[in-house]
C-alpha cells in the first residue's frame, strides 16, 4: 500500500511578522521547520505500514529548494521517499494553485492508495488544500481524523472530530485524510534515519516534469485569491485607571461593573 | 571543551538528547517514585535505534565502540540515572557475549540486543561473594553435554526483565579463581527463577533482582571462552564496561550542575540571586570543574578502548572511580546550592543525589577500583627497572 503524506515548511513561530510594503511573511531570521501538524500526517502513516507489514511512504513537499530540509525529517522518522515540487512559476501561489500543482504530482505518482495531510499547515491556517486535492483529484475525504478504526487496501474506517464528540467514516480507497493532533505521537528520528536523511536527496520536479501542466493555472496570476492589503492588527491596551483611596476606588469600581451590567 | 566528535558521534549524542527531554523527563519522577522498569521508554531507545551502539554492524548495532555507548548513557542520565541504566547494564550483559562470544553465539544472541528487542544482564554478586567475587557459590557441574547450575545470584540487574544472562559459576572449586565458568542463560530456561526483586535508595526505575538457579540445564555450548575462564571473562568485561558506568556518572552529575546553575540564577536572597554571593559561586566552579575533568578522562578511556589498545584495566578503574566521586560530590553540592528546595521531591536534584551513591558501589566499589589502579602501577613500576 502506497501512503503519500503531503507536508510543508512552516516558520517556527506562530507570531508571524509581515512586510508592511509587500504585504509578504518575512522568513528571513526565522528557523523554518516540517508544519507540526504534519509530523502527526507522517507518524500515521508509517503507523499503517508498519500495521500492515508492507507498503510504501513518500512525502511530496512544494516549496523553495530548501524545503528538502523538512523531506529530509520525514526521512529521518522512516518514510521511504521524498519529492519536492519547486519551480519559480509556483511562486505566489495561493491554496488553490497549490491544490493543483501537488494533484498533478499524485497523478503523476499514480499508484498511491491515500493520501495524507495534516489538519492544517500554522502559518497560513486555512486547512483549505486537503479539500481542495480531494476535489481536483475527485477522491472522498474524511478531514479532522482523531482514530482510523480500521483500513485495508480498499476500504478505511475514521473517526473524525467534531466540536461536541466524533463521527465515525467509513470510505473506500483511494482516499484522502486530514489527521489532528490527538491521533497519536509523532516518534523521534531515529539514529539510523537520521544518517539515511544526511545523505537522502529527494526528486526535485519542475512544472515542466509534470504531463499536461497549464502554467496558467499557477503562480500569483493564476491564483483566484487576491491580496489586497495585509497588516498586523495593532493591540489596543484602552484601560482606564480607578484612582483614589481603597475603599473609595472600590466603590467606583462597583458602580461601572453595575452600570455596564457585567453583574 | 571541544571534544571533536564526529558527525556521526554528534548525531548520537543529539538522538539521545532529545529522547532524554522527550520522553525520559516528563516520567522520571513517576518511574522514581513507583519503581516501576520503564519498558516503554527502552522501546522509545530501541526504536531511536541506541540500544545497538556499541554493537558492531554485521549484527545489526550502530558499531560505535565504547565511547558511543558512553555519549549516550552520559546524556540519557543527565535526565535520569537509572532509566539509563536499563542501557548500560544490557551493554554489561552484553561484553562477555562481545568479548569472548563464538560466531554462532553473536550471531544467535546480538541481533535481538542490537535491535532492543532483548535486554541483557551480567551476573556475578552472590551473597557472600561482592567484592570478592571468588568467594561465589553457585556451581555449574558437567552432566553429558550439559552443565547443572545450582544457587543464587544477588542484585542483578535487569534481572527479570533481561532475556539474556551472563552467569558465572564455579566448575571446579578446588582450582579457585581458574575454577569459574561463564554461561549464557536465557530467561525461559527450566530451573532459572526470579526472586527477591529490590527496594533501592536509588535507580529505582532499575529492575534489581535475585536470580535462582535449581538444576538449571544449560548446554555445554553456551559456555563463554572455556571452562575455567569465567574470571577471565568477568574481568575483562568490567574493564570494558566501566566507563559505561563512568559516563553514567558523569551524565548524573552533569544533569545536577546544570539545574543548579539555573537555579541560582533564579533564587533571590539578600537582594540579590544567590549566583551573585560568591560562596555559591565557588561551589558552582568546582562542580563545573570537576564534571569537565570527568568527563575528558571518560571519553578518553572510551576512546583508548576502541582503538584496540590491549592494557586498559587501569584507566578504565580511573574513569569509574573518579566520575563516580564527582558525581556523590556533585550532587550533594547541587542539593546544598539549592537549600531546602534541593531536598524536596518537587525539584529532581535529591533524585540524582541518591541515584549518584551507586555508581561508587556496583562494578566494583571505589575501594576496588583503587585496588585495582594501584596494582596496575605497581605492575608497572617492576616493569620500568
Ligand atoms: C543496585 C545494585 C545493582 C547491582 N547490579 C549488579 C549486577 O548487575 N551484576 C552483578 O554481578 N552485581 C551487581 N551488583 C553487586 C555489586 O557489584 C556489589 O554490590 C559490589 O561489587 C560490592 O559488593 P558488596 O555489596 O557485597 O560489598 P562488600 O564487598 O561487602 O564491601 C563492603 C565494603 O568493604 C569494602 N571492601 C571490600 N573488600 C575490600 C578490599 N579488598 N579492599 C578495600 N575495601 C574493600 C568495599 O569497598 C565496601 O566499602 C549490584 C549492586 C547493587 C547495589
Ligand atoms: C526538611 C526541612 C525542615 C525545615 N524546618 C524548618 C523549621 O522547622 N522552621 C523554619 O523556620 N525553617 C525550616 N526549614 C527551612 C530551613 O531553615 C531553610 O531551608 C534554610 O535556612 C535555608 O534556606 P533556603 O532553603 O531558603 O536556602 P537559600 O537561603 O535560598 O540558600 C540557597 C543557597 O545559597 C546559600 N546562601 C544563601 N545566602 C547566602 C549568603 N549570604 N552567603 C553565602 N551563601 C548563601 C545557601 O548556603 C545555600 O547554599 C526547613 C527546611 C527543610 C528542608
Amino acid at each position: 500500500m502506497h501512503i503519500v503524506v503531503l507536508i510543508k515548511q512552516v516558520v517556527a513561530t506562530t507570531n508571524v511578522k509581515l512586510d508592511p510594503e509587500t504585504g509578504t511573511m518575512i522568513r528571513d531570521g526565522v528557523e523554518s521547520i516540517l508544519n507540526p501538524f504534519d509530523e502527526y500526517a507522517v507518524e500515521e502513516a508509517l503507523r499503517i505500514k508498519e500495521r500492515m507489514g508492507q507498503g510504501k511512504v513518500t512525502v511530496v513537499t512544494m516549496g523553495p529548494p530548501q524545503a528538502k530540509e523538512i523531506i529530509r525529517k520525514a526521512v529521518g522518522m522512516g518514510v521511504d521517499e521524498g519529492i519536492l515540487v519547486s519551480d519559480r512559476l509556483l511562486a505566489g501561489s495561493d491554496t488553490w494553485a497549490t491544490a493543483y500543482t501537488l494533484s498533478q504530482v499524485l497523478k503523476k505518482i499514480g499508484d498511491f492508495r491515500m493520501i495524507i495531510t495534516g489538519k492544517q499547515a500554522v502559518d497560513g491556517d486555512t486547512a483549505q488544500v486537503g479539500p481542495e486535492i480531494a476535489a481536483c483529484l475527485d477522491l472522498p475525504m474524511i478531514a479532522w481524523v482523531r482514530k482510523i478504526e480500521s483500513i485495508s487496501e480498499t476500504q478505511i474506517r475514521a473517526e473524525r472530530l467534531m466540536e461536541d464528540g466524533f463521527d465515525v467514516l467509513e470510505s473506500p480507497l483511494p482516499a484522502i485524510i486530514s489527521v489532528v493532533k490527538e491521533i497519536n505521537e509523532p516518534r523521534l528520528e531515529s539514529l539510523k534515519g537520521k544518517m539515511r536523511a544526511k545523505k537522502y536527496d529527494p526528486q526535485v520536479l519542475t512544472v515542466a516534469d509534470l504531463p499536461g501542466f497549464e502554467v496558467s493555472q499557477v503562480g500569483l496570476k493564476g491564483s483566484p485569491t487576491k491580496v489586497f492589503k495585509t497588516f498586523t492588527p495593532q493591540r489596543q491596551y484602552k484601560g482606564e485607571m480607578i484612582a483614589g483611596e481603597p475603599a473609595q476606588a472600590a466603590a467606583n469600581l462597583y458602580e461601572k461593573i453595575k452600570t455596564l451590567k457585567i453583574v | 571543551m571541544n571534544y571533536f566528535l564526529t558527525e556521526e558521534q554528534q548525531m548520537i549524542l543529539d538522538t539521545a538528547r532529545a529522547l532524554a527531554k522527550s520522553k525520559i523527563k516528563p516520567v522520571r519522577e513517576k518511574y522514581d517514585e513507583e519503581g516501576i522498569f520503564p519498558w516503554d521508554i527502552v522501546k522509545e531507545m530501541a526504536a531511536a535505534d541506541l540500544m545497538g551502539l556499541y554493537i558492531p554492524e554485521q549484527y545489526g548495532g550502530m558499531g560505535g565502540g565504547v565511547f558511543a555507548l558512553c555519549l549516550a548513557v552520559e546524556e540519557l542520565s543527565k535526565v535520569c540515572g537509572g532509566i539509563s541504566l536499563a542501557m548500560a547494564a544490557t551493554a554489561l550483559g552484553t561484553f562477555p557475549l562481545l568479548l569472548f562470544g563464538s560466531e554462532e553465539q553473536k550471531a544467535k544472541y546480538l541481533p535481538g540486543i542490537a535491535s532492543g528487542k532483548h535486554l541483557a544482564a551480567f551476573a556475578l554478586t552472590e551473597a557472600n561473594a561482592g567484592s570478592d567475587a571468588g568467594n561465589m557459590a553457585t556451581t555449574a557441574v558437567r552432566d553429558g553435554d550439559d552443565y547443572i547450575l545450582n544457587g543464587t545470584k544477588q542484585w542483578i540487574t535487569n534481572g527479570g526483565e533481561a532475556q539474556i544472562y551472563s552467569v558465572v559459576a564455579m566448575t571446579n572449586k578446588a582450582k579457585g579463581t581458574r575454577g569459574a565458568t561463564a554461561f549464557i542463560v536465557e530467561k525461559g530456561t527450566p530451573g532459572f527463577e526470579f526472586g527477591k526483586k529490590e527496594n533501592k535508595m536509588g535507580i529505582r526505575a532499575s529492575a534489581t533482582r535475585e536470580l535462582v538457579f535449581n538444576n538449571c540445564r544449560v548446554p555445554a555450548k553456551n559456555i563463554l571462552a572455556k571452562e575455567g575462564m569465567g574470571f577471565i571473562v568477568a574481568v575483562n568485561t568490567l574493564n570494558n564496561s566501566r566507563p559505561g558506568v563512568a559516563a553514567q556518572a558523569l551524565g548524573i552529575a552533569a544533569g545536577a550542575l546544570e539545574e543548579a546553575l539555573l537555579y541560582s540564577r533564579q533564587r533571590v536572597q539578600f537582594g540579590q540571586p544567590i549566583s551573585s554571593i560568591q560562596a555559591v559561586q565557588h561551589m558552582l566552579a568546582n562542580m563545573a570543574t570537576e564534571v569537565e575533568a570527568a568527563r575528558a578522562l571518560v571519553y578518553a578511556t572510551a576512546r583508548t578502548i576502541d582503538s584496540g589498545e590491549k592494557s586498559f584495566a587501569k584507566i578504565s578503574a580511573m574513569s569509574k572511580l573518579f566520575a563516580s566521586e564527582v558525581a556523590m560530590r556533585v550532587t550533594t553540592d547541587a542539593v546544598q546550592v539549592m537549600g531546602g528546595y534541593g531536598y524536596m521531591k518537587e525539584y529532581p536534584v535529591e533524585k540524582m543525589m541518591r541515584d549518584a551513591k551507586i555508581t561508587q558501589i556496583y562494578e566494583g566499589t571505589s575501594q576496588i577500583q583503587r585496588n585495582e589502579i594501584a596494582l596496575q602501577l605497581i605492575k608497572e613500576a617492576a616493569k620500568m627497572k
